[in-house]
């Protein structure tokens, strides 16, 4: 049964095959159910293949499949050959089986898109990748994976590509992670320099039988966790993931939350061996680092408004518990969470995009609210990701969090307390979203902030316009009064008597418009004022933006998104949400801490672990433990719905700008490279013209000068050739004579 | 080596066939009508015709009037092909001669 | 005496021809000059016991080749006077001199100086005047004659070229033929301006 393990990355390699020859053709829905079918073959050819592994002893579960030599190049050869053992079959039963759903939710996600197939193709080839990451016996077939899957991920952010702000998030993308690929390929340089092979079996056999000098292994290390921080999105790499949230969601959900961005994770678990002859601080540079990045990222989530943006921050975050688990030694815990997650982040991710799918493309949780009445199956399966993901028991997120938590605190307490700010703001972020999202006033139909404003704005004008012409109508009568008055100098006789009259009516006119004037102008003034000192408009959680005084000047937008109903997605949607779901309220069954007997994953990880970590301390203080997580869970989940539910306390205090801005770390670095770095680039790029260029173009326009000389010679004269001919008849008969003569 | 005026021996016989060879090529480089030129490499092949028979009368053997047989064929295949290649250029470029087709330079 | 008297006939004929073929101005004076030569070989063969040799130089030669040449002449109405007195390519006519020159004084030394060189043993594999293969024919060997020596070697040591000339003959034919067509298409017009073009 395990030599079936190469039809796993068959099938998805089959579909991408397929759909480029005929997806076109095949067009809607059928391009969709072909890919989703492969998919579902991959997975059952997984489930197989891990079948065929239970089957075998503890110690014999691990098979080697080499389907052919890929580089032969002296000591140095690379094979295409799959290592079959518990860590990547794991890997690949999530892959295929969240990727067989999400492939499922996207037929109903992306119908009437005109590259419907096209984007299937990606995905299949996504899957593809992803799957040689995980089975790849060598580093070199994980990085040709590896590549790939940044290669789709790229393609599939940047899939709209008209509008240029996903194209720009593509490129971020990729850039971003070219910088973690350097580390991974010096680290497989490194690998190959010190052990002549980059075959993990051959690699471990090695370091078990001769040992590896620390300073080597604490660099590879080293290396690899900088490739993993470009994949996984840590900092100070993590800058891309939010802006792949441009990218169509099931994609979101699929390659930037629970499979590609879980290949640095993997990674370090894959290493696990070489990592174990490290220096102790790789350990704790590794913990912090995924400890730091996860409040960090935290912070930053509980201040959007973008729903897919609050969840691409909760992956960072959620990401870095995972290496936090790593650098806590405790890689049953990074697998056990990266498993949970992919389930509870996927639901989540695809109940965002059914959300958004039933909102017309808006993804502003402000303009949300109360979806639960129209949504219900969405609603329900989104909130059972949030219980997971918040840690409630018995969830599966609980059990896995937990877990790393324990790990944390036996490493350090520092790390532990900084752990449990992290739950409790995932607990308060996530609780927010879905307060926001579901609960509430339904408030799409409510006057937004900038209509607001414009209405208040055109009132102002109004007001002002009136008090300009009351004080033209004063000019005027002044003007007229001052005529009045000259007509009364000049007039005599009978004539004074009227122009005396005109001069008091004009009085009295003028009076009466200078009045008028002052009043217009105070009422406009104050009116501006007014405006200038109107509360900011606020979410309107409890009730709708009071608008009575500009119900006339707020344009057709509220009255036009009245008409408009939310409703619920197709079953393609719901029923990979409803499965998704389920495997979120019992993935936690993997590994429960109960006892040693049910702790399935860690026995069934065990044979790939160089060194088991076993948690010092003793039930009653893990159950402490756990009281105190479980704790901060639902003080983050209460404070939430004290602010966004019942409306006490102002959301701004909360949401500061500078959360907003994500620490304006995003902005910094662009401002560096736009400034200093891009002059760096730009020497670079003058030393490459005038040096390297120089020289080849150099070299170019020599070869063309004695190319252009030697060109005459060919001049198409057909007697010019036999000349040619001839002469060398003769200096070959020549030779042939001096040869004789000296024979 | 003699020169017995009784009969001519094979010397005389190679050194006509060089001068006819010699003046084959020469007419092959100064000629610019390609039937003429032509006709300067029928020239060629017979002044090597005549050496082979020459020689193959010589050392006694029938390689050398075989060799001309041979090159008889392969000369008037030669011809035939030659002519209709010129045929075909002529007809696309009346009064053409060899100067005149210089497409294929560089 | 009598040889060496058709031996200078022939290489007057000879040499005579092949001045007029490159002299002449007219490629139809060309042609008939080229006939005098090839019946100077011919004259030539005879005075070399080649019989055959010479009827088929004749036959093939004069009789057809020179006939094909004379056929396109005048089928394409290129029989005017090529003028020889202007040379397009610089160096050309000194050069061919030099040329021809260099290939004479080469093929002459050959003959004076290494000459000798050449006469080695006589053949055995394929000796001209014993006639062993005839035998199986019937006929004796006195009254072999140089058509029965060439045809029995032409059949048997010699048969698969000569099978293979066949094939080219046919090739050379269905090759004529296929270029010779008129083209089905428009003719492609060609100004004198592209020629002078080229011709720079």
């Amino acid at each position: 049964m395990l030599d079936l393990v190469w039809l796993i990355p068959a099938f998805p390699l089959l579909g991408f095959l397929l759909l480029v020859v005929g997806g076109r053709k095949l067009g809607e829905p059928r391009a969709g159910w072909l890919a989703t079918l492969l998919m579902a073959g991959s997975f059952v050819a997984s489930v197989i293949v891990f079948l065929g592994l239970v089957a075998n002893h503890a110690e014999e579960r691990q098979f080697s499949q080499v389907l052919f030599t890929w580089v032969p190049a002296g000591r140095f050869s690379v094979d295409v050959g799959f290592l079959v053992d518990p860590l990547s079959i794991t890997m690949c039963l999530f892959v295929t089986g969240v990727g067989t759903l999400i492939h499922l939710y996207s037929i109903g996600y992306m119908h009437g898109d005109e590259k419907f197939s096209k984007f299937f193709l990606y995905l299949n080839l996504f899957a593809f990748s992803m799957l040689m990451l995980v089975l790849g016996d060598n580093m070199l077939l994980t990085f040709l994976g590896w590549e790939g899957v940044g290669a789709c991920s790229y393609f599939l952010i940047s899939f709209w590509h008209t509008s240029d702000s996903n194209a720009t998030a593509g490129k971020k993308a990729f850039v971003t992670n070219r910088i973690g690929d350097w580390g991974f390929m010096v680290a497989m340089f490194l690998s190959f320099g010190a052990f002549g092979t980059i075959k993990y079996t051959d690699l471990f056999e090695g370091i078990h039988s001769n040992g590896i000098a620390t300073s080597t292994a604490t660099a590879i290390a080293l290396l690899l966790f900088v490739g993993a921080c470009g994949k996984s999105a840590q900092f100070p790499l993590y800058l891309w993931l939010p802006d792949a949230m441009a990218g169509p969601t099931p994609v979101s959900a699929l390659i930037h939350a629970a499979t590609m961005v879980t290949s640095g994770v993997y990674l370090m678990t894959r290493a696990n061996p070489i990592l174990a002859e490290a220096s102790p601080w790789v350990f704790t540079l590794i913990a912090w680092v995924g400890v730091g990045t996860a409040l960090f990222a935290a912070t930053i989530a509980v201040a959007q408004n973008d729903i897919k943006k609050v969840l691409a921050y909760s992956t960072v975050s959620q990401l870095g518990f995972m290496f936090l688990a790593i650098g806590s030694g405790a890689y049953v815990a990074a697998i056990f969470h990266m498993i949970t997650h992919a389930f509870f982040k996927a639901l989540l991710f695809l109940g965002s995009g059914s959300v958004i799918h039933g909102m017309h493309d808006d993804q502003d949780m402000r303009h949300y609210g109360n979806l639960r009445k129209f949504m219900p199956i969405t609603a329900i399966t989104f909130i059972i990701g949030w219980l997971a993901i918040a840690g409630v028991p018995p969830f599966s997120g609980f059990f896995s969090k937990d877990e790393i938590l324990a790990a944390a605190m036996d490493k350090s307490p520092a790390l532990w307390a900084v752990g449990l700010v992290t739950a409790l703001l995932t607990a308060f972020y996530m609780s927010r979203q879905v307060f926001m999202t579901f609960f509430g006033r339904y408030r799409y139909a409510d006057p937004r902030p900038d209509e607001i404003a414009a209405a208040w704005q055109t009132k102002v004008a109004a007001a002002r316009s009136v008090a300009e012409d009351a004080k033209t109508a004063d000019a005027n009568a002044s003007s007229a009064l001052a005529l009045a008055r000259a007509r009364l100098d000049d007039a005599v006789g009978d004539d004074r008597a009227a122009a005396e009259q005109a001069v008091a009516e004009a009085e009295r006119l003028s009076a009466a418009t200078a009045v008028d004037a002052s009043d217009a102008q105070k009422s406009a003034t104050a009116l501006a004022m007014k405006v200038a000192q109107l509360p900011t408009v606020t979410l309107g959680l409890t009730a709708a933006p009071d608008v009575h005084e500009i119900s006339e000047d707020l344009g057709h937008g509220p009255a036009h998104r009245r008409e408009f109903h939310p409703h619920e997605s197709g079953w393609q949607m719901w029923v990979p949400l409803v499965v998704l779901a389920g495997a979120a309220i019992v993935g936690g069954a993997i590994n429960l801490p109960f006892s040693h007997d049910v702790k399935f994953l860690e026995k069934w990880l065990e044979p790939v672990l160089a060194h088991p970590h076993e948690v010092s301390f003793s039930g009653g203080k893990l159950f402490v433990l756990a009281v105190f997580a479980v704790l901060a869970g639902l003080v983050g989940v209460a404070i939430a719905a004290a602010v966004y539910l019942r409306g006490k306390g102002d959301p701004t205090k909360i949401e500061l700008p500078i959360l907003a801005e994500g620490w304006k770390y995003d902005s910094s670095v662009t401002a560096f490279m736009g400034g200093p770095g891009r002059q760096l680039f730009e020497g670079a790029a003058i030393a490459d013209r005038v040096g390297i260029d120089g020289a080849v173009n150099g070299v170019a326009a020599g070869v063309r000068e004695t190319s252009g000389t030697l060109r005459r010679l060919q001049n198409g004269l057909v007697r010019t050739y036999a000349v040619g001919i001839a002469i060398g008849a003769v200096l070959l008969m020549a030779y042939f004579l001096l040869m004789a003569k000296a024979g | 080596m003699t020169f017995a005026v009784d009969a001519p021996t094979t010397d005389w016989y190679l050194m006509l066939s060089a001068v006819l060879f010699s003046l084959g090529a020469l007419g092959l480089l100064v000629r610019r009508n390609p039937l003429v030129m032509f006709m300067c490499v029928e020239l060629m092949l017979n002044a090597v015709n005549i050496t082979f028979v020459a020689i193959g009368r010589e050392l006694k053997d029938v390689g050398g009037q075989l060799a001309v047989f041979f090159v008889l064929v392969v000369a008037a295949a030669e011809v035939v092909v030659g002519l209709a290649i010129i045929v075909t250029i002529i007809r696309r470029r009346p009064g053409a001669n060899a100067d005149d087709i210089s497409v294929l330079k560089g | 005496m009598a040889e060496t008297i058709v031996f200078a006939v022939a290489a007057l004929l000879i040499l005579g021809g092949a001045l007029g073929v490159i002299l002449s101005r007219n490629p139809v004076h060309s042609a008939l000059f080229l006939v005098q030569t090839l019946f100077g070989v011919a004259i030539t063969f005879i005075d070399l016991d080649a019989h055959f040799l010479a009827a088929v130089q004749v036959i093939v030669y004069a009789g057809a080749i020179v006939i094909l040449f004379l056929f396109v002449i005048m089928l394409l109405g290129v029989d005017q006077a090529e003028n020889l007195d202007i040379e397009p390519i610089a160096g050309q006519r000194p050069i061919a001199l030099i040329i021809a020159a260099a290939t004479l004084a080469g093929l002459m030394s050959v003959v004076l100086s290494v000459g000798d060189k050449l006469t080695g043993a006589d053949s055995v594999t394929g000796p001209l005047d014993a006639v062993i293969r005839v035998d199986a024919l019937g006929a004796s060997p006195e009254s072999a004659t140089d058509v029965r020596v060439l045809g029995s070697h032409l059949f048997t040591d010699y048969v698969f070229a000569f099978e293979i000339t066949a094939v080219l003959l046919t090739i050379a034919v269905v090759g004529a033929v296929l270029l010779a067509r008129r083209p089905s298409g428009p003719i492609e017009s060609f100004s004198e301006d592209d020629a002078v073009e080229a011709v720079r």
